[in-house]
């Protein structure tokens, strides 16, 4: 059966950000049907779906939903994430862009089923062409009654959403980092427990939630439990932690391909059908030598892992961090992968909060070493020191409060562990002809 | 009770203890290396220093461990759990906080004030790496010296713990601190314009347990290792911080806090930290005076006292129109003044006791203030600098009214002294800061005879016939009692000038007891003479002295 596309179904329609015109197309439908629900209906929907986090970590949001304390008197929050700063990823960028009003019925909707008041969208702010188009549409919401008091007269259903733009750090796309920001705060991730959804946005409990998991929402809504799993993988019956990993998703192909863009297709599809039947293939006929499956901090795989399916476990299975935001990045046989590891560890350096030390320090650590690589003066050993750190910062080892450690420790491990002769060639041929290959390159 | 286990060996806490695996490990005798936790301000649970294996005992027996490292700060001790300090995985992690510790860090440990008591020194010598792997450049990063008065910020050597920020946050209120920039380039400073100088600002170089932050005040004075701590109260208000005088060869270099949850808790105020030059202040009275002629001239500690002993046999014989008032200063210890008023009452019983003056510095002055300054709501307090500017005012009064309730006033004595109804005086002070006012000295001209008892000059002795010096807190046993009636013992740390006989040894003498004076048979003299001070009949108050009426802390 032919995948028939539903986030961005309506993304090339003429005027389709106008809420009439969106309207025209079935919009705002979802919502009605939902509003014919209780909320632990909606809540319960989301759960039979399966439908797990899009904005990286992939955690089942029913579940997520169901961590609320139970008859909390109020005010529970609900937090957009469209902080989208993971390198290569752009697809919310897309809905929200394109289809702003998917993305807010979507959000109304879950605001309704977790009864949140109030939703606060978490803008990167270089997203300026977002931030009008979703203001726009905000501003039509409130005009025509999908915003503000007894929402489309369903009485006590009260909402309010407020754009708050970022000022630019890849940590405020962390979920506790995010809450911090909007309450005023340098973004440094909070310990957690508590957890947000006990105890977050102004110690109140709190809900984040990616733009397109809130968008696949609205369709679970309108289209029913069953339809979102018929897409997808199942869970993986000898792996009993895997919840499997259903409905469609938007790969975000970037990189040395024909044509890179978002595409939506089912969970799943292996990364190398991706790139041939989709992107058109390697660019200027190339081969890959090797692919970021879902964001810089899933690490890399090789030509020879591309049959992998780009599920929520599929990447693991090669030694990835994990499916993480779905963001597909081709790196063609011409490409070096000391630079290609040095631009890695030079973001997460740049990006690293600064909070924990293994974190502040071992990223900062592993650039300079990169960079002194690159520069033509590394060590064989300098790769044993960048493993030993690699493998030392995260919250899987449990040494960092956040998962920036983990997404700058895994390319770091997956390119010495998969490409490490090219590693040791580089330094054995720099070091010999050193003084040609001294770059003007500074450390950060 | 609750069963931890920490490093094989089970320990016990009280259910309601609530403590995290740093304190419940330091209960099995095991030490958590730890920077950014301190039990008076928030856990943050970054520094990562703390980490340890973490399992749980199941009911049946087993012990199942979790799979990743925990931070012991974060994480709390619950009946069953199990800790290891001292595993493989434990020290690889310790040593490689530690190494990433001293990646940026210069090393420069001979030029830096806390070399000795360094938390890095310490841990890098016990838990770390003997070198660095490093091949790069280190970062640099300007040190600052406009970080508030009393403060100056080595910020290469910072660890980014935010114990710092968290207390301008938390405990001062004031909010002067913050950190900038990300990565390894966060950096602890101010906002522009804004230095750290609130009253409470020094605690933050005690907090710092690297040598970032630095006291103006102590800046490259004296190594650490050649210091000396005594255990001592501070005098400079009725809250009584309990204190650690750290002092080398008879100079006193720095005061610190001395934890005492029922005064000062883990923290002292700027006035009184710094508030101690006056113990090496070479300008105070050296040797007795006595009025000759028009001048006044040294006499012997012999002569002295033969010549004050029989002035007060003399005024006692005199009667109604030779009354002498004896004013005790509320910075006199409980013995001292004992001393002086069993002394009084054995030469001139009809003699009056009075209060001495006190500085009045106005209301209390709570945290933690808003960042603006915002007041802070008493049932918030997490400190408090007493208005009343002396150590042991309530002690002074429990004496004084034992004697004669109710003791005289510093004023009513003044208007006597004018108005002839009193015409003798004998001021025993002891407030470094006193100096008498224009209007003090005007109305004292009107006694008959004066003699004064002090530290330092404070404008009486123009008119005194005897001027005896006195001696400071730093040199002094004795005890004080705050405004809250908790009695603590002060020991003393430096010698007093050659020569110089503190108060409660010239009363001593006075009294011709036997032996030298004793700080605590004095004070169980005074607990066996007082009912409300009977709880003080003990050897030793302890660590954290004894409060009069135990459960009296909310005041
Ligand atoms: C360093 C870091 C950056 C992150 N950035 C983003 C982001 O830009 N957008 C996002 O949706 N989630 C981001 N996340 C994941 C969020 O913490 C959180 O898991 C997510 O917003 C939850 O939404 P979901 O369950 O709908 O995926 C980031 C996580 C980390 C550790
Ligand atoms: S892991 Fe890194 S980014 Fe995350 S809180 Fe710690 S220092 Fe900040
Ligand atoms: S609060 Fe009072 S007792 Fe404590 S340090 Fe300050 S002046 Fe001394
Ligand atoms: S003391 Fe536990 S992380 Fe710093």
């Amino acid at each position: 059966m032919e995948f028939e596309p539903v986030l961005l179904r309506h993304i090339a329609v003429p005027g389709i950000q106008n809420l009439e015109v969106y309207q025209a197309h079935g919009g705002y439908n979802a919502l009605h049907q939902a509003l014919e629900l209780s909320p632990e209906q909606v809540v319960q929907m989301v759960k039979e779906s399966g439908l797990r986090g899009r904005g990286g970590a992939g955690f089942p949001t029913g579940i997520k939903w169901g961590f609320l304390p139970k008859d909390h008197p109020g005010p529970i929050y609900l937090c957009v994430n469209a902080d989208e700063s993971e390198p290569g990823t752009f697809c919310n960028r897309v809905l929200m862009e394109g289809d702003p009003h998917q993305v807010l019925e979507g959000t109304i909707i879950s605001a309704y089923a977790i009864r949140a008041r109030v939703a606060y969208i978490y803008l990167r702010y270089e997203y300026g062409k977002s931030y009008r188009v979703l203001q726009r549409a905000i501003d039509e919401l409130y005009k025509n009654g999908f915003l503000g008091r007894n929402i489309l007269g369903k009485a006590g259903f009260d909402l309010d959403i407020y754009i708050h733009r970022g000022a630019g750090a890849y940590i405020c796309g962390e979920e506790t980092g995010l809450i911090e920001s909007l309450e005023g705060k340098r973004a440094w991730p909070r310990i957690k427990p508590p957890f947000p959804a006990v105890q977050g946005l102004f110690q109140k409990p709190t809900i984040v939630n990616n733009v397109e998991t809130l968008a696949c929402v609205k369709h679970i809504v309108e289209r029913g439990p069953t339809w979102f799993r018929s897409m997808g993988v199942p869970p993986d019956p000898n792996n009993p932690r895997d919840l499997g990993s259903f409905g469609p998703k938007l790969y975000c192909l970037s990189g040395h391909v024909n044509q890179p863009g978002c595409y939506e297709l089912p969970l799943g599809i292996p990364a190398r059908e991706l790139i041939e039947k989709y992107g058109g293939g390697v660019w200027q006929g190339r081969r890959a030598k090797a692919i970021i499956p879902g964001g810089l901090s899933m690490g890399f795989m090789t030509a020879e892992e591309l049959d992998t399916p780009l599920d929520f476990n599929g990447p693991m299975r090669v030694g990835c961090l994990g499916l993480g935001t779905a963001a597909v990045i081709v790196i063609d046989d011409r490409t070096s992968m000391v630079d290609v590891l040095y631009n890695s560890c030079r973001f997460f350096a740049h990006e690293s909060c600064g909070q924990c030390t293994p974190c502040r320090e071992g990223t900062a650590w592993m650039a300079k070493i990169l960079a002194r690589i690159r520069r033509g003066q590394g060590y064989l050993d300098d790769l044993d020191i960048l493993l030993e750190i690699a493998n030392g910062i995260g919250i899987i080892p449990g040494t960092t409060i956040c998962g920036l450690a983990d997404g700058a420790a895994w390319p770091v491990k997956t390119a010495i562990t998969k490409f490490r002769a090219e590693f040791e060639e580089y330094i054995r041929n720099s070091r010999s002809r050193q003084a040609s290959i001294l770059a003007p390159l500074t450390t950060h | 009770m609750a069963t931890i286990t920490v490093n094989g060996k089970d320990i016990e806490i009280g259910d309601q203890e609530n403590l995290n695996l740093i304190q419940a490990a330091a209960r099995a005798g095991v030490a958590i290396p730890h920077y950014c936790w301190h039990p008076a301000l928030s856990v943050v649970a970054s520094c990562r220093m703390c980490l340890v294996e973490v399992g749980e005992r199941k009911p049946e027996g087993s012990i199942v461990m979790q799979p990743r490292l925990l931070p012991a700060c974060q994480t709390p001790a619950r009946h069953g759990t199990v800790v290891v300090t001292n595993s493989q995985k434990v020290r690889a992690a310790q040593a490689a906080v530690l190494e990433y510790l001293l990646l940026n860090h210069p090393l420069d440990c001979p030029v830096c004030d806390q070399a000795g008591e360094c938390w890095l020194q310490d841990y890098s010598y016990k838990y770390g790496r003997a070198r660095s792997r490093l091949r790069d450049e280190k970062l640099l990063r300007p040190d600052k010296d406009y970080i508030g008065e009393q403060i100056v910020l080595f910020t290469d050597r910072c660890v980014m713990c935010t114990r710092c920020v968290r207390f301008t946050r938390e405990i001062s209120g004031t909010g002067e601190l913050e950190v900038i920039s990300r990565g390894d380039h966060a950096e602890i400073d101010i906002f522009p314009g804004r230095p750290c100088n609130n009253k409470l600002a020094g605690n933050v170089v005690d907090l710092c347990p690297v040598g970032a932050l630095c006291s103006r005040d102590f800046l490259y004075k004296h190594r650490v290792w050649f210091l000396r701590s005594q255990k001592s109260v501070c005098p400079h208000c009725a809250t009584g911080c309990s204190i650690w005088i750290d002092y080398n060869k008879n100079i006193v270099y720095r005061l610190r806090p001395r934890y005492n949850p029922q005064a000062n808790g883990h923290f002292m105020c700027d006035d009184g930290r710094f508030g101690y030059s006056h113990v090496n202040n070479k300008q105070r009275l050296l040797y007795p005076l006595a009025h000759s002629g028009d001048n006044l001239v040294p006499v012997s500690w012999a002569d002295l006292k033969n010549e004050i002993r029989e002035h007060l046999l003399n005024l006692a014989k005199a009667g109604q129109d030779h009354t002498l008032v004896v004013v005790l200063s509320p910075w006199l210890t409980l013995e001292e003044s004992w001393l002086a008023i069993q002394w009084i009452n054995t030469v001139c019983p009809q003699a009056k006791f009075a209060h001495g003056p006190l500085r009045d510095a106005g209301a209390d002055d709570i945290y933690p203030k808003g960042p603006r300054g915002e007041p802070c709501l008493p049932d918030r307090a997490k400190f408090i600098i007493r208005g009343e500017k002396a150590p042991n005012c309530r002690g002074i009064d429990i004496l004084l009214r034992h004697q004669q309730n109710p003791p005289l006033t510093w004023q009513e004595v003044l208007e006597a002294v004018e108005q002839g109804t009193l015409q003798h005086l004998y001021f025993v002070g002891g407030d470094p800061l006193y100096k008498a006012s224009d209007v003090e000295l005007v109305r004292l001209r009107q006694a008959r005879s004066l003699i004064v008892s002090d530290i330092f000059p404070n404008g009486l002795e123009t008119l005194a016939r005897w001027v005896i010096p006195g001696t400071t807190f730093a040199e002094k046993n004795g005890t004080y009692i705050n405004s809250r009636g908790l009695a603590q013992a002060l020991y003393q740390a430096v010698q007093p000038p050659d020569g110089i006989w503190p108060e409660a040894r010239f009363f001593w003498e006075l009294l011709e007891l036997a032996g030298l004076y004793h700080a605590p048979t004095v004070r169980r003299q005074i607990a066996a003479a007082i009912p409300e001070l009977s709880p003080l009949d003990l050897d030793d108050l302890g660590e954290h002295g004894i409060l009069l009426t135990p459960g009296a802390l909310a005041s």
